[in-house]
């Protein structure tokens, strides 16, 4: 983690209403490259808006992200993900129809160049089948490169939505509760995969699970009501009453 | 690279070159059904001819429609835009053709192509903003304006009686002259393997794969970095471009194109045939051309109720058979090399005979209904097969019905047999694969 | 000048409420089941050859009331028998199925009564003048008619805001599951709506059967000019198709009304346009035979300026 260099992600101020109901009042973060950054909550914080906000899903009401300086807000979703900003989906978002090699391959066209290709088969691009490869070993799926994505388990849906991710090569990972729904064994693997692929990256995680996010994070931000209470290392944070009273209700004893 | 002893069956498991070779010989093999089978007995009539060039117009359009939506998933209820302004594109090049223009004319699907795209580009930048059901209702919107203003601009489309030209005088080319029906279906059947080829090969590109990827899920697509519109532009222009290939062999083949060539009727046609066939493969719209061509030009030959026909077959594929006839086809692949095969084919021919009890009491009911409402003169006397059923006694009516309601309760019963055996052989070829 | 303007006025309107009596039972089959309903043109035409069979049988009053029954019978047992196996595959296998239906539904039309339009003239019953206007007759009928669409907008409105059936079915729309955990019947509620959007489009029939002519083909004719005023209108919206519909009918009654063409205008203003340019061909064009591309026009200059149509509500 570079601690002295402009932060990779900046979110300054940001609001995001929809009608009349504001979701994210205000919101101020700095994630420097190569932290790894933790975003918890209780439900209906708002952290989800904010990563569909951050990656363009919808536009900010207010407010200004910028990613390694360059202004974002707004901007289209696939603009932002040019940039090198690439999200997961808390609800598994992959290509049903399509086996879990062709899914992945999806995610690394554009990043190696291929734009709107229409003359060369696909088949025949070694950077392509090469990056593809790569990552479907790194997400430990290459056995199942032919079965339809449609077909897998949820585990195997969590891990391959974490593998389009991740495929082209963005520096800035979104992941949203990437553990959701998984048994211990399955959250397990599913930290470890996170732990590999975020190892030159910067990465924005929610979650839920409180041991993942003290195991992963460098720094968590809590986020309650839209706002951000604080943002602190993993035993501070711990420690804070603030937290503790959004979280449970009541002021914790020491 | 699938595990060993898992034997799942698996989609595109062989290697790229297994997939390559295979397809080599798969095109080789058509290439040359494609070249012998106009002298093919029973076929060498200009009849058989004729229907062979027609099922090659059939085929190039079919497999344009689905580069919309079996590839893209855009439902398009107005496709023959695209076939009949290249066909009016084509016929003017062959106007022109015959006054002189040193242009050979096995070339001018060419024309066809270029007035398609044109159109595809035009349109589509429209029409591609939106998706799903109000992309389906814009198409059909555009249809009828197209085939309104072809009735407003006679010079350019000639009204009723569309626009006319000569195939045969253009310039000599040596043993080519289109004269004959058989030198016409060449000239098709091989701009229909070039065009077919082209498609193919459009969707292994990286556009097409995620034209694949925006049908299966546009939104996921913008956040892999693609613009999920411009996409389904490029793959309406495609569609558009191949749309107008085949309108510029209809152009030929038929030496008229009329306002029929953008109509209602033509765009439902396509989609039946791309549909029945299955959207879901490259050989689905492919078998559906094939088969509906056949529909179109035999079985009206014989009963004013064919369309009925028809349309119930396309009912019956949407509720039973989703994947279509190549669908029902390859399905059969995962159990081919298994023993319990042999007893779904038994089942097969069990349920069969209810089957066809049911279908001819429906057909008797039909076709003696169709004979009293729309063709009177004829009298009340309708064959059926060797039969001679008397539309004005209540046997007949009575036998039919009867043979329709009893042959549909046997038959459900007799599928519930076919599920049975389907079930172990899928068992089988599941769980007892060689290792 | 003011009496052709006057009647053409009151013929758009007539125009108006007519196709918005063919669109209601569509637009609430769309705002209620997401299901683009093919057929609905369909089931318009079976409602005008059942009211003319059972006219011929029993009369025009009592046929009046049997026709809307008999196809909101029919369409309950095309929800109940057919598409409700399609529904779990998404809109386009609906609107699929709905297409296919329509082929069959014209070709049984066929086979039941013939090829040829059926002698659907107006009931004696209603065809006597309700007042005159410029020297022109008002005929009962069209009165009928005007006040059965007013009727049926007044009843579609306070469905499906007022109710808690519409409630219910709105919930249901998105969140089938969790409302039929509440205990309603989501698959029954399905039927009903679609019951009784096809028995709207089978009422239209009964008047728009002798307002145009009966004939296989009548589903042809009416269905895509339906589908544009439903995207024109806002899917989903009720207050839409009705303003598309109008805006429809006073137009294209007002276009046929007009004699004239681009090359007349230039001709007035001074400027000839010679035969042999290319631009002739569309300058001749009188504004009366492009009429019957005025809705598809419109369709296309909407989605270029607002493609949500004009006050859509729900995205498809």
């Amino acid at each position: 983690m570079n601690a002295g260099s402009p932060p990779a992600l900046e979110l300054v101020e940001v609001h995001k209403r929809f009608g009349a109901t504001p979701i994210v009042r205000g919101v101020s973060l700095a994630v420097a490259p190569g932290e790894r950054h933790a975003l918890i909550g209780p439900n209906g914080a708002g952290k989800s808006t904010l990563f569909n906000v951050i990656s363009g899903r919808f536009a900010p009401t207010q407010g200004s992200i910028r990613l390694h300086g360059r202004e974002i807000a707004g901007a289209r979703a696939y603009e932002i993900n040019r940039l090198g900003l690439s999200r997961s989906f808390q609800v598994t978002n992959i290509f049903p129809r399509l086996s879990v090699f062709e899914n992945v391959r999806c995610s690394v066209l554009w990043s190696l160049g291929h734009r709107y290709d229409w003359r060369h088969p696909v088949d025949r691009l070694p950077d392509v089948r090469e990056r593809t490869e790569r990552t479907l070993e790194q997400i430990r799926m290459t056995s199942r490169r032919d079965a339809p994505a449609g077909v897998l388990t949820y585990a195997e849906q969590r891990a391959l939505e974490i593998g389009i991710t991740i495929a082209s090569g963005a520096d800035v990972i979104l992941l949203d509760e990437p553990t959701a729904g998984m048994s211990r064994s399955e959250a397990d693997n599913a930290v470890e995969l996170v732990r590999t692929v975020s190892q030159d990256r910067t990465l924005l995680i929610v979650e839920h699970d409180m041991s993942v996010v003290f195991g992963l994070a460098d720094r968590i931000s809590v986020l309650v009501y839209g706002r951000i209470v604080a943002t602190d290392t993993p035993q501070r944070i711990r420690a804070n009453a603030d937290v503790q009273t959004a979280y449970l209700g009541v002021t914790a004893h020491a | 690279m699938t595990d060993a002893g898992v034997a799942a069956p698996s989609l595109g498991g062989r290697t790229t070159h297994a997939h390559g070779a295979r397809d080599r010989r798969v095109w080789l093999a058509v290439a040359v059904l494609v070249v012998v089978l106009p002298h093919a007995p029973g076929l060498t009539t200009d009849f058989g001819r004729s229907l062979l060039t027609q099922m090659g117009i059939a085929i190039v359009f079919a497999l344009s429609y689905n580069v919309l939506f079996g590839e893209t998933g855009l439902l398009s209820f107005g496709h023959a835009v695209y076939f009949g302004l290249g066909g009016y594109a084509a016929i003017h090049c062959m106007r022109a053709i015959n006054h002189g223009l040193p242009l050979p004319m096995p070339f001018v699907p060419l024309a066809g192509a270029a007035g398609g795209l044109v159109c595809g580009l035009a349109f589509g930048a429209l029409t591609t903003r939106r998706a799903g059901t109000i992309f389906a209702l814009i198409s059909l919107g555009v249809g009828e304006l197209v085939y309104a203003a072809t009735f407003l601009l006679p010079g350019l489309f000639g009204g009723e009686e569309g626009i006319t030209a000569s195939r045969t005088r253009a310039l000599a080319l040596p043993g080519l002259d289109l004269g004959s029906q058989l030198q016409v279906y060449y000239v098709v059947a091989a701009w229909a393997l070039v065009s077919a080829a082209a498609m193919r090969a459009f969707t292994r590109t990286p556009v097409g794969r995620l034209c694949n990827a925006v049908r299966d899920n546009p939104e996921r697509v913008q956040f892999v970095g693609y613009d999920p519109q411009r996409i389904r532009f490029i793959a309406f222009a495609v569609a558009g471009l191949f749309a107008g290939v085949a309108g510029g062999l209809h152009a030929l083949n038929y030496e008229i194109v009329a306002a029929d060539a953008v109509g209602a009727q033509r765009s439902g046609s396509v989609l039946v045939m791309a549909y029945m066939g299955g959207t879901g493969s490259f050989a689905g719209p492919v078998v559906g051309a094939i088969v509906l061509t056949w529909l179109e030009t035999s079985l009206s030959a014989y009963t004013s109720a064919w369309l009925l026909y028809v349309g119930l077959i396309f009912i019956a594929i949407i509720l039973f058979a989703p994947a279509g006839l190549w669908g029902i086809v390859a399905m059969h692949a995962p159990i081919l090399h298994t023993r319990a095969l042999r007893r779904v084919l038994a089942r097969y021919a069990v349920a069969l005979l209810p089957g066809a009890i049911m279908v001819a009491g429906a057909a008797a009911l039909i076709e003696m209904s169709y004979r009293l409402s729309t063709q009177r003169e004829l009298g009340s006397v309708v064959k059926l097969g060797p039969l001679a059923l008397d539309a004005s006694t209540p046997v007949p009516w009575i036998a039919g019905a009867a043979m329709l309601v009893g042959g549909l309760v046997l038959l459900r019963i007799s599928a519930r047999f076919v599920a049975v055996a389907w079930q172990a052989a899928t068992l089988e070829a599941r769980g007892g694969g060689a290792p | 000048m003011l009496e052709l303007a006057t009647i053409s006025l009151l013929n758009g309107i007539v125009y108006g409420l007519l196709l918005f009596m063919l669109s209601s039972g569509l637009t609430l089959i769309f705002s209620m089941m997401g299901v683009l309903n093919f057929a609905h043109a369909s089931l318009f035409m079976l409602g005008a050859y059942c009211s003319w069979q059972l006219g011929r049988w029993v009369g025009f009053w009592p046929a009046i009331l049997l026709a809307p029954l008999l196809c909101g019978l029919i369409g309950a047992a095309i929800e109940r028998y057919g598409l409700r196996r399609v529904h779990g595959r998404g809109h386009v296998a609906e609107i699929l199925f709905t297409f296919g239906l329509a082929y069959i539904i014209e070709e049984v039309v066929t086979m039941i009564w013939g090829r040829n339009a059926v002698a659907n003239g107006v009931p004696s019953a209603i065809d006597f003048p309700l007042f005159t206007v410029f020297g022109t007759q008002f005929p009962a009928y069209k009165g009928l008619m005007m006040a059965i669409s007013v009727a049926m907008f007044v009843f579609l409105y306070l469905m499906l805001q007022r109710t808690r059936i519409g409630l219910v079915i709105r919930g249901a729309l998105t969140h089938p599951r969790m409302v039929a955990a509440l205990g309603h019947d989501v698959p029954g509620v399905f039927v009903l709506v679609f019951a009784i959007g096809s028995a709207l489009a089978g009422l239209a029939g009964v008047i728009g059967g002798f307002m145009l002519l009966t004939q296989p083909t009548l589903a042809h004719v009416v269905g895509p000019i339906v589908f544009v005023i439903v995207v024109l209108g806002g899917l989903g919206s009720l207050a839409g198709a009705l303003i598309a519909s109008m805006l429809i009918g006073i137009l294209q009654t007002f276009a046929v009304a007009i004699d004239y063409s681009l090359l007349d205008a230039l001709r007035a203003l001074g400027i000839a346009v010679t035969r042999g340019s290319p631009w002739y061909d569309v300058a001749a064009i009188k504004v009366a035979t492009a009429a019957p591309m005025i809705p598809y026009l419109l369709l296309v200059l909407m989605l270029i300026v607002r493609p949500r149509g004009l006050l859509g509500t729900r995205d498809a």
